[in-house]
């Protein structure tokens, strides 16, 4: 079996003396969706910030990106790796025009072959261009969401992780992020996605994991995930 | 109507100098919120070193450069070892670049000693020329520093607007750890941005001791001119800084032309005003 794009074992993270994740096992493997779910709490998030090394966030154990053992580095040294991250809040710069972003982010793009430019992000979301002078802080909702994903898309990464995109957006651009994260995926890039809306992330997982109190409790292929849900429905 | 002419020119070329002498400071202070007190300090040390090299070698501009790079190796030094830990903690900062400011005027008084000097103004820009429209002669040195002032604003606006590292700083400090998180070494932009910080006041303090004199208690006083120029035009704009260098110079012109008993009043008077109308300055943002 090959080896996974990202091989997460015995992680523990912890917000100064509160123990959030114990004990945490995943793995992600090259172009697949893989979703983490559970309610507000269970250290989702969390999780993303310790694969990144996103202060204030303490970890301990491994995280293996690309073969690369992660867990002592900074976060800019994982990040260079190929890990694009779309935050929680999106944390755009307000100081910053749209096409500030995507150019200072673009200037630490990964790799030869640069798949994800300015135009071809523009290609994919072309409101952006319409707004490419406009201040991060002045967007809508969903323009903010495309500028984050746009933003990490530049810096051309092999693994995309996304911390709830379909927060407070409406149904139509909840739409446009599942096309987009399909576009991704097909197109080779591996995603991590977090989401508390099953309806916009179930279809799309090719697995998923069920956080509780910050671990894992449940681990299922995207097929046995949707069945186990329908039965649970049922 | 010449004390007016003479008032109008000296303001704007005091705000000439006010700008330089604050311009490291918009970096470090103004732009990436390190309270840093050092800056006079930095000043005052430049200005040293640079009469040092000038006395040597007869250089005005190699005097520059070389005090411009002393003081940013000290301000790296500064940055890396004393205040990079304490990011975003103002006390701590404050403590720290009050310290070294003070550890630095008692070394500048070791080795260049407490009488005042002044740097000789280099031979080509020595002398006076007649202004044509207002027709009163005024010295090349201070029409220079105008000068310097235009070019060095507008390098550094374009700097932080037109270049990857400019946008990149300001996106740093909207939010630092998501800049990482794209990948770049923020801590160590930071640090260059503070060396260059440190560079611009070493340099400022040959531009503003060719004007001024040398002389241990300067430090504070420059600190304490560079501050009122950034609090006026508020954090985080350079525009700001140039506003409230304009501001600053024509008061303190005017007001020592017409009623010097009050010119501290007069200068200190448009601080106390605008911060308590606009408490975040003129063109001041809110911290991120």
């Amino acid at each position: 079996m090959p080896e996974s794009l990202l091989q997460i074992s015995g992680l523990d993270a912890y917000y100064g003396k509160s123990h959030v994740l114990q004990d945490v096992k995943l793995a992600v493997n090259h172009g697949e969706l893989v979703l983490v779910v559970g309610r507000n709490g269970m250290g989702k998030t969390t999780l993303l910030r310790s694969i990144l090394a996103f202060p204030p966030v303490k970890r301990r154990g491994s995280i293996v990106f690309e073969g690369c053992e992660t867990s002592r580095m900074t976060t800019h040294r994982v990040a260079a790796l190929g890990l694009g991250y779309v935050p929680q809040g999106r944390l755009l710069f307000p100081s910053l025009t749209v096409e500030e972003h995507l150019r200072f982010a673009a200037s630490r793009s990964r790799g030869q072959e640069k798949a994800w430019t300015l135009k071809s992000v523009y290609d994919l979301f072309p409101e952006l261009q319409q707004r490419s002078q406009v201040g991060g802080g002045r967007l809508s909702g969903g323009e903010q969401q495309m500028l984050a994903v746009a933003r990490a898309l530049v810096t051309n990464p092999t693994l995309l992780l996304m911390d709830e995109p379909s927060e407070g957006l409406s149904v139509q651009v909840i739409q446009r992020v599942k096309d987009v994260c399909r576009h991704l995926t097909s197109s080779g890039m591996a995603i991590l996605l977090v989401e508390q809306n099953l309806d916009m992330a179930l279809n799309l997982a090719d697995r998923a994991y069920v956080f509780l109190n910050g671990q894992v409790v449940y681990e299922e292929s995207g097929e046995e995930f949707r069945a186990d849900r329908k039965r649970v429905r049922a | 109507m010449f004390l007016v002419k003479m008032c109008i020119l000296n303001g704007f070329t005091l705000a000439a100098l006010l700008f330089i002498v604050a311009s490291g400071l918009t970096l470090s202070f103004s732009l990436m919120r390190v309270v840093n007190l050092s800056h006079g300090a930095f000043y005052l040390a430049g200005g040293f070193v640079g009469l040092s090299v000038l006395n040597a070698s007869g250089s005005w501009l190699l005097a520059i450069g070389v005090a411009g790079i002393a003081i940013a190796v000290l301000a790296l030094v500064e940055e890396r070892f004393f205040l990079r830990w304490a990011r975003g903690n103002d006390l701590i900062e404050t403590l720290v670049s009050l310290s070294i400011a003070i550890i630095i005027g008692d070394l500048v008084l070791v080795i260049w000693g407490g009488y005042p000097k002044t740097i000789k103004i280099p031979e080509m820009l020595s002398g006076a020329v007649e202004i044509p429209i207002l027709v009163v002669y005024y010295p090349v040195y201070r029409l220079f520093m105008l000068a310097m002032a235009l070019v060095l604003g507008g390098g550094l606006w374009l700097f932080l607007k037109k270049t990857n590292l400019g946008i990149t700083i300001r996106a740093g400090v909207d939010n630092f750890n998501m800049v990482a998180a794209l990948g770049f070494n923020v801590k160590r932009i930071f640090t260059m941005v503070f060396a260059l910080s440190g560079f611009l006041a070493g340099a400022a303090g040959v531009v503003g001791g060719t004007l001024m004199m040398l002389v241990v208690g300067e430090d504070w006083r420059i600190l304490t001119l560079t501050l009122i120029v950034i609090i006026i035009g508020g954090l985080g704009s350079l525009i700001g800084t140039a506003v409230g260098a304009l501001i600053t110079g024509l008061a303190y012109s005017f007001a020592t032309a017409y009623i010097p008993e009050f010119s501290l009043f007069i200068l200190f008077l448009p601080v106390a005003v605008i911060l308590s109308i606009r408490p975040q300055g003129l063109f001041g943002k809110e911290a991120a």
